[in-house]
């Protein structure tokens, strides 16, 4: 008997501009005890299936097909009340931003109270004792104290961890899970997964996880299922599906994972969501205004030498100077990057690398400390000319590449800006020239000029936020984690193309990001920053086999294991 | 908390300062205090005497000091018209425009806030709609148009109300109220209708607006989830978190109430302060106008100290020092 089976599922979106389908025909079962995963891209329709389970989808979405079975009981036919009954009581849930997940204007234990009470009508004081012992289970320390608590007195970790002990009350049979780490970092990703695995494991629930994430699916899933645009392309053990997939859609997902444990030359087969920009077009960079009148000084020593950085946030403001509360983001942090490499900086949220990145390109200012750029000091620099000079030698690439792009701007005028700004080319014709090319480049296509950047997908709009920096005909790019919001194919044609620029334009680059196998993918050499300190610089290659510091070896051991990634078919470069 | 509450008490002493400063340099160079006492025949000696006597060829700063000391203890002169202590005159009218605007906060609260959550909870119904578009009116209506419709219907086709005035009042003390009497709640029910119905409008559009926010959060996805049923989603969960951002709104409305009672009370002829400052505009009864600018600016600064305080009892993520 399947505790929960799926069968034959369609769910349509109806809209003005027809029918969309977001679910079709698909099945699904989960055993108790079993952790299947939902694996796709955005889009794929796999959050759906999870709320068309517990019987919450989103208006106007409807199921026009199919059924859903818990213990053989057809629940999609109950009435709106039974079904709410089945909520929390037989079917739990847990989603992916934990910050937003809980009501901030009631005590943690007045939400476990209320529900526990809701569904096992055990009495105030019975409820209480439960609640308290919920937490304890899902591991949060002096749980008979800090359930007095307010949501927003918890990190984001032990957020989750409320969240997951709310989605236990009533002991379900079935949890539905969706993007339960997403937001998490990288360690607490791995405790929370390992939490999630026992829980089900010893009560003997079945879990349906949701998630974009191979690393997690590698974790803890017995099972797969693919999804792609509503269908469901395959299913099999976990083993199978990242070893040995059939379905080529499943292959080219799996190939355009960064992998933690060999460096490749270039992400291959990535373009079955988004067609790959077409970089037919290429530029001659040798006579081209971009590869052009790049007749930089050479450079006298390092490229860019940090020396003792430090930045302070003040945390509580005061009069008085001995009443202030500071912090310090970043903390003595001194390292070189030398011309032509890809220096990679790795932590988790909140270790400084964004601040590092942001005193670099002057939009803070360093309470202390040097950023020694070509050989001046950039904090020294008084007069704004000498600024926008080297400004105009570094640019930055955003992480979010829906608030990067100004929503009222034409992409033509977007990437105009820094080129009419800095004086960089003559007539407007030629301004207009430039743009076209610089989209073709970037794999666009110079149509795009005309167009607003909402037309875009989130990959198009990294594209033209790369347009837009290389307009400056910079020598030196800042990528803040070009890619995390991005899916993973995206995000392996977008760190090609960012290779392919490097590499034919010589640039040198500050790589940020909080994923190990994408830094391995990406860097030379790498930094790894921990509240604020840098604990370990080292070639891309010795930190990955050979790492110094306790810290990264922490990291590495906590890094999803990918071992059974097929290999087939890739290039793997020698280094 | 305590910190809390001493930092904006001291933000209050500063912005009544300034009102008082505005205020007192109205009295001062708003014409000639002096002219504006005597008549056309008293003789130049005469009139330095009374300046000497009434302090006026002190310095600024002593005579604004004066001024402000005098106001803090609720004297502010006497009127140039009636020949009255300002305070007494608006002593005897205070309670008249409070109570007035008391039923007028009572009727936008209470029926702004349902209606707002209905119409955000059912935003698709027929009543829901029918809701919105009377809300328009309400919104784009001025108040004196209202009143005047008002009274021509009731007061003067349907003949059911009275049509100005407060009725009979009872006197308790010094205050006088009109609750006590049929003719004096009778009398309340057009001007404080009046009264309350755009702000009744704002409520209810800002209630709905932000019910409809709340309703989209994770939160309440997740209580949902949780099998909790639809009253304890919309009312416990929902409903408070809705209401964090309308208390602020709520809070300086009600000062408007107060203050922008002037219209109301002209067009129901309603003997509160409002109507007592219209009239000393026109007759440029200065120390009246001055007492009512610092009156008005003491509510604002009071209900806006309640806000921040309640704001602080609703809202745990504003107590970080109990964190």
């Amino acid at each position: 008997m399947d505790l929960l089976n799926i069968n034959n599922l369609r769910i349509e979106f109806p809209s003005r501009h027809g029918t969309v389908i977001a679910v079709d025909d698909v099945t699904l079962t989960v055993q108790p005890g079993e952790v299947l995963g939902v694996v796709g891209e955005s889009g794929a329709g796999k959050s759906t299936i999870g709320n068309a389970v517990i019987g919450l989808l989103e208006p106007p979405g409807e199921m026009t097909g199919g059924h859903v079975f818990l213990k053989e009981q057809g629940i999609d036919t109950l009435s709106p009340e039974a079904k709410r009954k089945i909520r929390g009581r037989k079917i739990g849930m847990i989603f992916q931003d934990p910050l937003t997940s809980l009501d901030p204007l009631q005590t943690i234990e007045q939400q476990l109270v209320e529900t526990i009470n809701l569904h096992l009508k055990l009495g105030e004081k019975k409820s209480q004792a439960r609640a308290v012992d919920l937490l304890r289970q899902v591991g949060i320390p002096d749980p008979e104290n800090r359930i007095k608590n307010y949501p927003h007195q918890f990190s984001g970790g032990m957020r989750q961890r409320v969240v997951i002990a709310l989605a236990l009350c009533a002991e379900p049979e079935v949890i539905i899970a969706d993007e339960p780490t997403t937001a998490l970092d990288v360690s607490i990703q791995a405790q929370i997964l390992e939490l999630m695995r026992r829980l089900c494991k010893d009560k003997k629930v079945g879990m349906l996880i949701i998630t974009h994430d191979m690393g997690v699916i590698a974790d803890i899933t017995d099972r797969v299922a693919v999804m792609y645009r509503g269908k469901l392309v395959e299913e099999g053990t976990t083993a199978k599906i990242l070893g040995n997939p059939d379905h080529p859609y499943t292959q080219s997902l799996i190939s355009a994972v960064p992998r933690p444990d060999v460096r490749l030359k270039r992400f291959p087969m990535v373009n079955y969501i988004e067609a790959e920009g077409e970089r037919k077009k290429l530029l001659d960079l040798s006579t081209h205004w971009l590869g052009k009148a790049r007749d930089y000084k050479a450079v006298q020593g390092p490229f860019i030498s940090l020396k003792n950085l430090v930045m302070t946030f003040v945390t509580k403001p005061a009069l008085l100077k001995h009443n202030r509360v500071t912090f310090n983001a970043v903390d003595d942090v001194s390292f070189d990057i030398n011309e032509g490499e890809v220096f990679g900086l790795v932590g988790e949220s909140g270790s400084g690398k964004s601040t590092v990145a942001r005193m670099i390109c002057s939009l803070y200012r360093p309470a202390a400390g040097e950023v020694n750029f070509l050989g001046t000091d950039l904090t020294k620099i008084k007069s704004e000319k000498e600024r926008d000079y080297y400004r105009r030698q570094m640019q930055m690439i955003f992480q979010d590449p829906f608030s990067s792009l100004n929503g009222r701007m034409r992409v033509m005028d977007i990437i105009a800006e820094p080129i009419r700004f800095h004086k960089l080319a003559g007539s407007n014709r030629e301004v207009e020239q430039i743009v076209t090319d610089l989209l073709d480049h970037v794999g666009l296509g110079a149509q795009a000029a005309v167009r607003f950047p909402h037309e875009f997908s989130g990959g198009q709009r990294q594209r033209i936020s790369i347009a837009r920096a290389l307009a400056t005909r910079p020598r030196f790019l800042i990528c803040d984690e070009p890619t995390s919001a991005l899916d993973v194919s995206i995000q392996a044609q977008i760190l090609n193309l960012l290779k392919d620029l490097q590499e034919e334009l010589g640039l040198t680059m500050l790589f940020i990001s909080h994923d190990l196998p994408v830094i391995r993918q990406m860097c030379d050499r790498v930094g790894v920053m921990k509240q604020g300190k840098l604990v370990e610089v080292s070639a891309t290659e010795d930190l990955f086999e050979n790492p110094k510091a306790a810290y990264t070896r922490e990291l590495l051991d906590l890094m999803p294991r990918l071992d059974s990634l097929s290999l087939e078919g890739l290039e793997v470069e020698n280094t | 908390m305590f910190s809390f509450i001493f930092k904006r008490l001291l933000q209050s002493v500063v912005v009544m300062l300034t009102v008082a400063l505005i205020a007192f340099a109205m009295f001062r160079f708003v014409g000639d205090p002096i002219n504006n006492m005597v008549g056309q025949d008293t003789s130049q000696a005469d009139r330095e005497a009374l300046a000497e006597a009434l302090g006026l060829n002190d310095p600024f700063i002593v005579q604004f000091g004066r001024f402000a000391l005098n106001a803090a203890e609720g004297d502010f002169g006497f009127s140039y018209k009636y020949r009255q202590p300002v305070s007494k005159l608006i002593l005897e009218r205070l309670a008249a425009t409070l109570e007035l605007s008391f039923v007028a906060a009572v009727l936008t609260l209470a029926i702004g806030i349902p209606a707002g959550v209905y119409t955000a909870l059912k935003s698709k119904g027929l009543l829901s709609k029918g809701i919105m578009t009377l809300s328009l009116v309400g919104v784009s209506l001025p108040t004196f148009l209202i009143g005047i419709l008002l009274i021509l219907l009731f007061g003067v086709i349907l003949r059911w109300l009275p049509t100005f005035g407060r009725g009979e009042v009872v006197a308790l003390g010094w205050w006088t109220t009109g609750f006590l009497t049929a003719s004096g709640l009778k009398s309340l029910i057009l001007p404080s209708i009046t009264l309350a119905l755009f702000q009744m409008t704002l409520i209810m559009r800002l209630v709905r607006a932000e019910m409809l926010e709340v309703m989209r959060t994770d939160f309440i996805k997740f209580a949902r989830a949780r099998g909790l049923p639809d009253r304890a989603v919309h009312f416990r969960h929902a409903l408070k978190n809705t209401l964090v951002p309308v208390i602020t709104i709520t809070g300086l409305q009600l000062g408007s109430l107060i203050a922008f009672a002037i219209i109301t009370e002209s067009v129901f002829q309603w003997p509160g302060m409002g109507l007592l400052f219209i009239q000393a505009v026109a007759d440029v009864d200065i120390p009246i106008m001055a007492a009512y600018l610092v009156l008005i600016a003491f509510f604002f600064v009071v209900i806006n100290m309640i806000v921040d305080i309640l704001y602080y009892a609703v809202d745990p993520r504003l107590r970080v020092d109990n964190a």
